[in-house]
């Protein structure tokens, strides 16, 4: 199996911790990453404000680069993943990317409506079966509570992330979770937002988020969150302390990137995840893992 | 079809004011609506059932609530289609407006924001002597934002104004931009100006988070949020660049423009604006525990391969478009 791999400025930036836990995972899934060196920022929603055309210019020469290879993309960024789908959607229209593909024509680029950008959590249950990834599982996350956290352009709009044709995408965290033998903790905030895109806009709003949706998957006994989206990371991590002042109470909630949990249950060692990055000390959880099986 | 239809049904002058799940097993015709199902209980089972419809053909904006937790009109929705496990449907009132009986709710907020963006045309100059005359293009534009039927099913589902109620809302910022993207609004060159510094403000248009449930909930294709993110563009375009949205908009975009990505640490200072000291101080704290971590973005950021290539386009698009 190999994946144009888009990795997004977060898993390098923000959120450092995330890039290796991907790629050390997918070695061990036996996926082979050809990264996308030349391939910019989706926009992430915030290009596309002042220029959508602009942000769909530049998707499409990303899609453009992954047709050249032949190979399908991979993101591990649920807001990548949602603004590429919401690009791909518009390119669909034949006149639309004849219109984009008049500005790739210099670099010799030309998009012809084939990618399909995946999620690696897509990927896994569509592409990989869950049923491989289980026979990977060498130290299962019996006993541990896990809140699952989507990230919103991974569950909305439907239609562009084609959730008739792939209705598994809807739960496909709880499926995850499961085959990791972990327990799903369910909670009205899983599709919800985590305030991350008005952090420096109106700080309060967004650390209420952070503290609304944390309280309320641990006071459901949750363990730790599992999220798909670094950027949902950086605002349930990094600031949830800042969060729980602002609450007037205690929160805790260790926020788990999702190829991190992966790992854990693979038995990769908390240090190689990357686990001592987070701000939310996931020590205590780490004393709950059973230790790994031999392979 | 045998369907249980599972209604969160609260009576807050009652004694018991706390809400409950009641569940109610009938059955429907395979293709009747969750409206067809709801009205089926109240005429035929249990008369106590409040609920709010008129015109079944979603056209009215009476019968929006939650169903299987997600906004939007139940006579649009198909029973069929909505079954859960054990082919349960959960109904519950609208989100974020206060429960008058069971399925209705108290509109009061919504339409107090609607009257807070002064909904109706406010024209700058003179008068003409005869008609406006507008382009057709423009027109076709906007009817997919007159398409709104105030059913609330965005205000319902909206993140922000679930933490905050002074948020102004999709509903209302949608059909402020109806007026601010009408050419005949504002001054002679359709610039609603003084309309758009009013959105600029706190509880406006940048406290939007983007997290797109108002596209998902509204049943009549309006996308609120699209709307918000186009005036956002309008308020720049119109000189309003002093908030941190603006300064968070074009950083981000001077970044992907420069280096193809994103480079972070830039984004927060140049967002809160590099002579906002107390808010900048303000950051210090995570900042050092994010260094303390080792969870720091690189202090010098990567350019991407053939960076020039995607100058060019930010060159290119933008020189057309505009």
């Amino acid at each position: 199996m190999r994946y144009a791999f888009f990795p997004g400025c977060v898993s390098r930036g923000g959120c450092p911790e995330l890039y290796p836990a991907a790629a050390l995972i997918c070695k061990r899934l036996g996926i082979d990453l050809w990264e996308m060196q030349g391939a910019s920022c989706t926009g992430a929603g915030v290009l596309q404000e002042k220029n959508q055309l602009l942000g769909d210019t530049l998707n499409a020469r990303t899609f453009a680069m992954a047709e050249y290879w032949d190979l399908p993309i991979m993101t591990i960024c649920s807001t990548c993943q949602g603004v590429m789908s919401q690009a791909n959607h518009r390119l669909r229209n034949p006149e639309y990317r004849a219109k984009v593909n008049g500005y790739l024509a210099e670099e010799g680029l030309e998009y012809k409506g084939n990618a399909r950008p995946k999620h690696l959590l897509w990927i896994l249950i569509e592409d990989y079966g869950l049923d491989k990834l289980a026979e990977l599982i060498t130290r299962p996350l019996h006993g541990v509570r896990l809140a699952p956290f989507y990230g919103c352009y991974l569950v909305r709009p439907t239609d562009a992330l084609e959730f008739a044709d792939n209705p598994e995408r809807q739960d496909s965290l709880e499926r995850l979770i499961e085959i990791l033998g972990a327990t799903v903790v369910d909670f009205s905030g899983k599709t919800r937002c985590c305030g991350f895109p008005i952090l420096t806009i109106n700080e309060r709003n967004s650390l209420a988020m952070v503290g609304k949706h944390t309280s309320e998957a641990k006071d459901l006994g949750a363990d730790a969150m599992i999220t798909p989206c670094p950027l949902c990371h950086l605002n349930l991590d990094s600031f949830q302390p800042k969060a729980a002042a602002q609450a007037g109470r205690e929160i805790g909630l260790p926020i788990l990137h999702m190829p991190q949990a992966i790992g854990l249950a693979m038995g990769i060692s908390p240090q190689e995840l990357g686990l001592r990055r987070h701000i939310v000390n996931t020590r205590p959880l780490m004393t709950q893992l059973t230790p790994a099986a031999a392979h | 079809m045998n369907v249980t239809i599972r209604v969160r049904r609260q009576d807050p002058e009652s004694e018991s004011a706390a809400p409950f799940w009641q569940d109610y097993p009938l059955e429907i015709e395979d293709n009747a609506t969750v409206l067809d199902a709801l009205i089926k209980i109240r005429e035929d089972i249990d008369g106590t059932l409040s609920l709010r419809c008129s015109c079944r053909s979603s056209i009215c904006g009476s019968c929006a609530m939650r169903i299987n937790g997600q906004a939007g009109l139940a006579c649009k929705t198909q029973a069929a289609a909505s079954l859960k496990a054990g082919d349960i449907i959960e109904v519950e009132p609208a989100g974020n407006m206060p429960v008058i009986k069971d399925l209705v709710v108290n509109f009061d907020l919504f339409w107090n924001k609607i009257m807070e963006v002064e909904p109706y045309l406010q024209p700058q100059g003179p008068e003409p002597e005869q008609e406006y005359v507008v382009s057709n293009e423009s027109m076709l534009h906007l009817s997919g934002v007159t398409a709104c039927i105030m059913c609330g099913a965005c205000v319902s589902d909206c993140t922000v104004m679930e933490v905050d109620p002074s948020f102004l809302g999709p509903a209302a910022l949608a059909k402020a931009y109806r007026f601010t993207a009408d050419p005949r609004d504002g001054d002679d060159a359709g610039v609603s100006k003084e309309r758009l510094e009013q959105l600029n403000g706190p509880s406006g248009m940048w406290d939007c988070t983007r997290c797109l449930e108002c596209v998902q909930a509204c049943p009549k294709g309006v996308a609120p949020m699209e709307r918000i993110m186009a005036m956002r563009d309008q308020a720049i375009a119109a000189g309003l660049r002093n908030t941190n949205g603006a300064r968070h908009t074009e950083a981000f975009a001077e970044s992907v423009e420069q280096t193809g990505s994103l480079d972070e640490l830039t984004l927060v200072p140049k967002s809160l604006g590099m002579t906002n000291v107390s808010g900048l101080l303000s950051y210090a704290p995570v900042a050092i525990q994010a260094l303390t971590h080792g969870k720091m973005p690189p202090l010098i950021h990567k350019k991407i391969e053939g960076v020039e290539n995607v100058r060019r386009l930010f060159e290119k698009v933008d020189e057309t478009e505009r």
